[in-house]
């Protein structure tokens, strides 16, 4: 089997972010690669290790692309290849998704492309499908559990109600919750490996973006000061909270 | 302005953020719903009493189950054909997935999880947080038609007017799928994506006096469980108690469980680490109880009680019991 899993480098959640004139800036925390897309390498190689195959990781970005894909390699992937395009950094999600589905078919006889359910900069969640779609091949996303007999796939998929059970004929697209299984950790081998890999460089041709971001605000703080509310005993303290949230005209 | 609005459901029963997208489309201009599955009367009905001016409907067993390819050529089917400007959706996982595969489509533009929405100059302009609620960006979006799903709770829900009723138009059904849905299991009945107020408990319900950590947890989720029924509300988790076994994943909040934006959100017991926050930190009303004063939720919380849950979360359970007289 051939299978490709879809990286990207981003800040770690405790990055810290300010603003100034519309802009972002980042502190200097090292980026690391997507927390999600740990998930769908461990979900690609556990394909690998059940029915056997080839991993292959795949990230667009500029050179710090490479801290995902080696990420991707020191937990197993045999193989990356980095994607640039001259327009980077205006690529949507329809240009990215466009880019990706031109790289699996430039790899040619993909059976299983995994992806993250979303990226924690952009927190779209809408890659996986569209590039399922521009490949014309069925989107399994939200899949917390994943199996594959012969040329079948099938999973349960997380969605607001429980669960819905699915299956597909390969090649498929894959996106993984956190359900799914606790990624692996490098091991000392794999990070050796990582360290020393040479990453291939494609550069494709991306459409111009429909989509674009202009400037960046605060998100809304809380109006108030956190008001504490104190009292003799946990009951009086309780009658005055249960007040201030009636008075809040929520309920 | 023409505004197609998609009716997520489930089985028939729309979630309510769809009727947020309705009273949206209303606002901007003249709203279409448009139906997918079956059987579909009462959530077509329901559309039409939520404001919509017309039905677009595809009602057919073929669509009785949800697949995301035979929903997504369906809907770009119509829009290529009647060409709407703008088509809303709400931000579940059939919504963001039904819209990112028609945006593929029809080669349009995709605004995800939107929290604020404007026309200018005949473009969409958006607004929506990124970076795990950290900032918010201004997204506009250069071609027609614009696909935008919007985050639940963002926008107010229409008051419903029984009995309202409208044009009704059926669509040609694509119901030819790659995906065979084989069946269901329904996790443990909570929606916080769509609960107006969220119980949610952490860390601390996992540490009672003479309990161990399983028995503490449940005793402890037993007491958020009976305060969130007094409030009509559903009970949520931090990762800590969801990766110690003592909640399902469905029940997580934060940047890796689920974004939620209730009117009121109880956090008991819970730090406030910056991943919890990203998932919450957009409700209106937060209210926090932790026994330690130092402790980042008080930071964005509206009311905080510097106290033991096991003894706050009780007596408010009692005070809300008294004054709402519910039982
Ligand atoms: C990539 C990544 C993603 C993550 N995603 C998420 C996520 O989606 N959601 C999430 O929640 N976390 C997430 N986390 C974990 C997060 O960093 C914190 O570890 C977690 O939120 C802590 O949970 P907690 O607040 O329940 O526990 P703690 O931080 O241990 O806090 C427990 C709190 O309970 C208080 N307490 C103790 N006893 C009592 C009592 N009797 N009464 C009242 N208060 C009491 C304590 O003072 C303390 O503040 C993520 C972490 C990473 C690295
Ligand atoms: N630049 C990229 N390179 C490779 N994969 C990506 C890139 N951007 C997004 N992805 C994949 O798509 C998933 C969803 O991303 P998003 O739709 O941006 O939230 C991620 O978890 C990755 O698996």
């Amino acid at each position: 089997m051939k299978i490709v899993v879809c990286v990207k480098t981003t800040l770690p959640s405790e990055a810290q972010i300010r603003l100034e004139g519309g802009k972002l800036i980042f502190d200097n925390t090292p980026p690391v690669i997507n927390p999600w897309d740990e998930y769908a390498v461990e979900a690609a190689l556990q394909q690998k290790e059940a029915v056997g195959g080839t991993v292959t990781a795949l990230s667009i970005g500029d050179e710090s692309a490479n801290v995902a894909l080696k990420h991707a390699l020191a937990m197993g992937a045999d193989e990356a290849i980095r994607i640039t395009d001259s327009a980077l950094g205006a690529l949507d999600t329809l240009a990215t998704a466009r880019l990706l589905a031109a790289a699996v078919q430039k790899l040619g006889g993909v059976d299983l492309v995994c992806f993250g359910r979303q990226a924690i900069d952009g927190d779209s969640g809408v890659t996986p499908a569209q590039t399922a779609r521009l490949l014309g091949w069925p989107a399994l996303t939200l899949a917390s559990a994943v199996k594959i007999e012969g040329r079948r796939i099938r999973v349960e998929r997380s969605i607001e109600e429980g669960r819905q059970i699915v299956s597909a004929d390969l090649p498929a697209v894959l996106s993984v919750v956190k359900d799914f299984a606790e990624p692996r950790y490098p091991t000392f081998m794999g990070k050796r490996k990582a360290d020393r890999a040479e990453i291939p460089v494609w550069s494709l041709a991306a459409p111009a973006p429909l989509v674009a971001w202009g400037e960046f605000a605060e998100p809304p703080r809380q109006t108030a000061q956190c008001e504490i509310i104190t009292g003799a005993s946990p009951e009086e303290i309780a009658e005055k909270l249960a007040e201030k949230i009636l008075a809040e005209k929520i309920l | 302005m023409n505004i197609w609005v998609y009716i997520d459901h489930f089985k028939g029963a729309p979630l309510l953020a769809s009727w947020e997208a309705l009273g949206l489309a209303k606002r901007l201009g003249n709203a279409t719903a448009v139906l997918l599955g079956h059987p579909m009367e009462e959530a077509v009905q329901a559309a039409f009493e939520f404001g919509a001016d017309a039905v677009l409907l595809a009602d057919d067993p073929a669509l009785a189950d949800y697949r995301a390819e035979a929903f997504a050529s369906t809907l770009s089917a119509a829009a290529s054909a009647q060409t709407p400007d703008l088509l809303l959706f709400p931000t579940t996982s059939r919504g963001r997935e039904i819209a990112a595969m028609t945006a593929a489509d029809l080669n349009a533009g995709l605004l995800v999880d939107v929290t604020a929405l404007e026309i200018a100059a005949g473009r969409v302009v958006a607004t929506r947080p990124v970076y795990g609620g950290k900032a918010l960006v201004r997204e506009t979006c250069a071609v027609k038609p614009a696909l935008v799903t919007l985050r639940g709770r963002a926008f107010p829900k229409p008051e419903q007017q029984i009995g309202r009723s409208g044009p009704v138009t059926r669509i040609e059904v694509r119901a030819e799928a790659q995906t065979t849905v084989e069946g269901y299991s329904t996790g443990e009945g909570v929606s916080l994506t769509d609960a107006g107020v969220i119980v949610s408990g952490g860390r601390g319900l996992t540490v009672f006096p003479g309990l161990d950590e399983k028995s503490a947890a449940a005793r402890g989720f037993a007491l958020l469980d009976e305060l969130a029924a007094v409030l009509n509300g559903a009970v949520g988790a931090s990762r800590a108690v969801v990766d110690a076994g003592h909640a399902p994943y469905a029940q997580q909040v934060g940047q890796t469980g689920k974004l939620v934006s209730p009117d009121l959100y109880i956090a008991c017991g819970i730090s406030g680490a910056i991943q919890h926050l990203a998932g919450m930190r957009t409700a209106k009303v937060i209210v926090a109880i932790n026994t330690d004063a130092e402790a980042p939720i008080f930071q964005v919380a509206r009311y905080g009680v510097v106290g033991d849950l096991y003894q706050i979360v009780p007596a408010l359970t009692a005070a809300l019991k008294k004054r709402l007289g519910r039982q």
